[in-house]
């Protein structure tokens, strides 16, 4: 019974001190769950500690792979809007681009 | 939630917002002189906070506590790419010990620097240990730097007997709201007695620790600053209220900053679309929420990782492997320190003397303009001599020194009968870069000018033909006439000058305000 931190994971150190079994470590490219240690906080917390800290919706997974913060839980942005703003986004860049190799 | 310690406190709103403004500068007037006066000295050589030190003295920050506790929906702790320029957020995450040697390495090289702040990446007390291992070791090794740091306040409460232990004077509390419905609309969730809360209930634990923690680092003497972030449509007006109540409670300045939201930042704000304020919407909350606490309009919201003077960026200078290779005599630095503070602080002291001298003067003068309408006829309604006009000053070390098109801010000061007042600070992109790379100067220059599309005149060293006539199309009168001179003559001179033209007679030429 173990969480597990994927590559989301933003580094950004939020989980690390408060898992009460240290499982947690800093690693690249990105932090890491020692499966061995991690109990989900069964016992010490009614939530995973590392998940209700978590700014990052998906990055940390159970064994299923489910995120225990899923899409839209924490940002708000729901998916499909953040999907417009990055294509917005990438269009722009490509613009910016032709104008610079302009001259 | 209840939230008692802000509900007893708040005056019934309504009434227009100059009413609610009329009370908190009558409030904050209330203060004791004695009060005023130590506050001044306290902060008087801090380079954040006092307008003409931050010429002299430099701050730096160090980025030890990467962990933070809540989400506001202007920030993205995903983001930190090599453009950003936003505060908080910061490249390089340091050791305790690395941020010590860091610190003395840059105080023994930069005899200014009086000020060490932890601030973001993440909040210093959602990290205490690391936090305050970098505070103990310095208020031992380096008696002679001020210590303070930035929080969102969630923590502070439950910090402030480790905090008021150390060599710690100005806490920074970001304050965006004390209401919590307002307070749902910037901040998702907080990380609280281990768990996640959200929205509303979020909101309210928030505020309640904020406000309990601004009372208890007051109580204890520890200066309090309150920053807040301007969101139109969601704090805009609320924030009048926000200052009012931290002002009553002991905060000894309130700096409201714009937000900062693009799409690129993958912010909550960015990605909706929520628009920053404009720099006039800025300038008119300042105005709004400034009492008689004006210190802090030159804030230029720095990167976290800023090493020197403000505007000028020395961290490179002071990477961890430049900083591993140096010996450090701090003790023989400390006594440096000493010598150049004393020579600062003398040479502040004499510019201060000249400028009270000059103001005086000045004040006689304009009084001596109108002196003899108002002697003749003593009962006719007073005219005012001549209406405020804004400027905006290319300036270097308190001097009109800048070339317009290498001017990356603006001071913008308001000249009027009672003198030069420094109001605020618009950034810029220098547009001419001095080779043939000015491939983007059209449009940069287009911007610049939006940015001063408020102000009447543009004072800077030199300018060239091509903006001058943009900015005289705009409406803006460029003055390249007082270059080298300090800032507040230059400033004075023109309105002066203005003034003799008729430029100003309240009748005429509102134009700017309409
Ligand atoms: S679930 Fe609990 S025990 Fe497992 S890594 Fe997270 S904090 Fe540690
Ligand atoms: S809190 Fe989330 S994003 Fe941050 S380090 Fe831990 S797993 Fe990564």
């Amino acid at each position: 019974m173990a969480l597990e931190i994927i590559e989301s994971c933003v580094n950004c150190w939020a989980c690390l001190p408060l898992c009460p079994h240290q499982a947690i470590f800093a690693a690249q490219p990105h932090f890491l769950i020692d499966s061995e240690k991690c109990t989900e906080c069964s016992g010490d917390f009614r939530a995973a500690q590392c998940a209700s800290i978590c700014p990052i919706e998906g990055a940390i997974v159970d064994e299923l792979g489910e995120a225990l913060n899923p899409p839209g839980s924490l940002t708000g942005i729901p998916p499909d809007r953040w999907a417009a703003a990055r294509a917005e986004i990438a269009a722009r860049q490509v613009v910016n681009k032709w104008s610079i190799s302009g001259h | 939630m209840d939230l008692p310690v802000i509900a007893s406190s708040v005056a019934p709103s309504g009434g227009c917002a100059a009413g609610i403004c009329a009370n908190s500068i009558s409030q904050t007037g209330g203060h004791s002189e004695d009060l005023t006066e130590a506050l001044r000295a306290r902060v008087e050589d801090h380079p954040c906070y006092s307008e003409d030190a931050h010429h002299y003295f430099a701050r730096m920050h160090v980025a030890v506590a990467p962990a933070c506790n809540i989400q506001c929906h202007y920030c993205n702790r995903k983001y930190d790419c090599a453009n950003e320029s936003r505060p908080g957020v910061v490249s390089e995450l340091l050791t305790p010990e690395q941020a010590v040697r860091k610190t003395l390495a840059v105080a023994a090289a930069i005899p200014q620097m009086s000020v060490l702040g932890i601030a973001g990446p993440g909040d210093p007390l959602a990290n205490p240990e690391r936090t305050f291992a970098t505070f103990r070791e310095l208020a031992l090794k380096a008696p002679d730097i001020k210590l303070c740091l930035s929080t969102n306040g969630l923590m502070l409460p439950a910090h402030i007997d480790e905090l008021a232990k150390h060599n710690i004077d100005h806490v920074t509390i970001t304050i965006n709201c004390v209401d919590p419905d307002v307070g749902a609309q910037i901040y998702p969730w907080i990380f609280w007695q281990h768990r996640r809360v959200l929205g509303r209930e979020a909101a309210a634990i928030l505020i309640g620790e904020q406000q309990k923690g601004l009372e208890m680092l007051v109580a204890r003497g520890i200066l309090v600053k309150v920053n807040s972030v301007l969101i139109p449509g969601v704090n805009d007006r609320h924030l009048v209220e926000v200052s009012k109540i931290v002002k009553a409670k002991g905060a000894f300045l309130h700096n409201v900053m714009p937000l900062i939201a693009e799409p690129e930042h993958g912010t909550f704000y960015g990605v909706i679309g929520q628009r920053s304020p404009t720099p006039a919407e800025l300038q008119a909350l300042q105005d709004a929420c400034a009492g008689d606490m004006n210190m802090m309009r030159h804030c230029r919201q720095c990167r976290a990782d800023a090493v020197g003077l403000l505007g000028e960026d020395r961290g490179a200078e002071f990477s961890l492997d430049k900083i591993a290779a140096m010996t450090i005599d701090y003790q023989a630095a400390m006594a440096l320190r000493a010598d150049v503070r004393a020579q600062i602080k003398a040479e502040l002291q004499s510019k201060r003397d000249q400028a009270a001298e000059q103001a005086l003067k000045q004040a006689e003068q304009a009084r001596a303009a109108v002196a003899p309408q108002l002697l003749e006829f003593p009962i006719r309604p007073v005219q005012p001599a001549g209406r405020p006009v804004l400027m905006a000053v290319a300036a270097k070390n308190g001097v009109v020194a800048v070339h317009f098109g290498h001017a990356r801010e603006f001071l913008l000061y308001q000249a009027s009968e009672a003198g030069a007042r420094l109001v605020g600070h618009r950034k810029a992109d220098a547009y001419c870069a001095g080779d043939d790379s000015c491939g983007d100067g059209e449009t940069l220059l287009g911007r610049t000018i939006k940015v001063l599309e408020d102000c009447e005149v543009v004072l800077c060293a030199r300018i060239g033909i091509e903006p001058w006539g943009r900015l005289e199309a705009a409406g803006i009168q460029p003055n390249g006439e007082h270059a080298m001179e300090p800032i507040a003559e230059a400033v004075m001179a023109v309105w002066q000058e203005m003034l003799a033209a008729g430029k100003l007679d309240p009748g005429r030429a509102e134009a700017k305000r309409a």
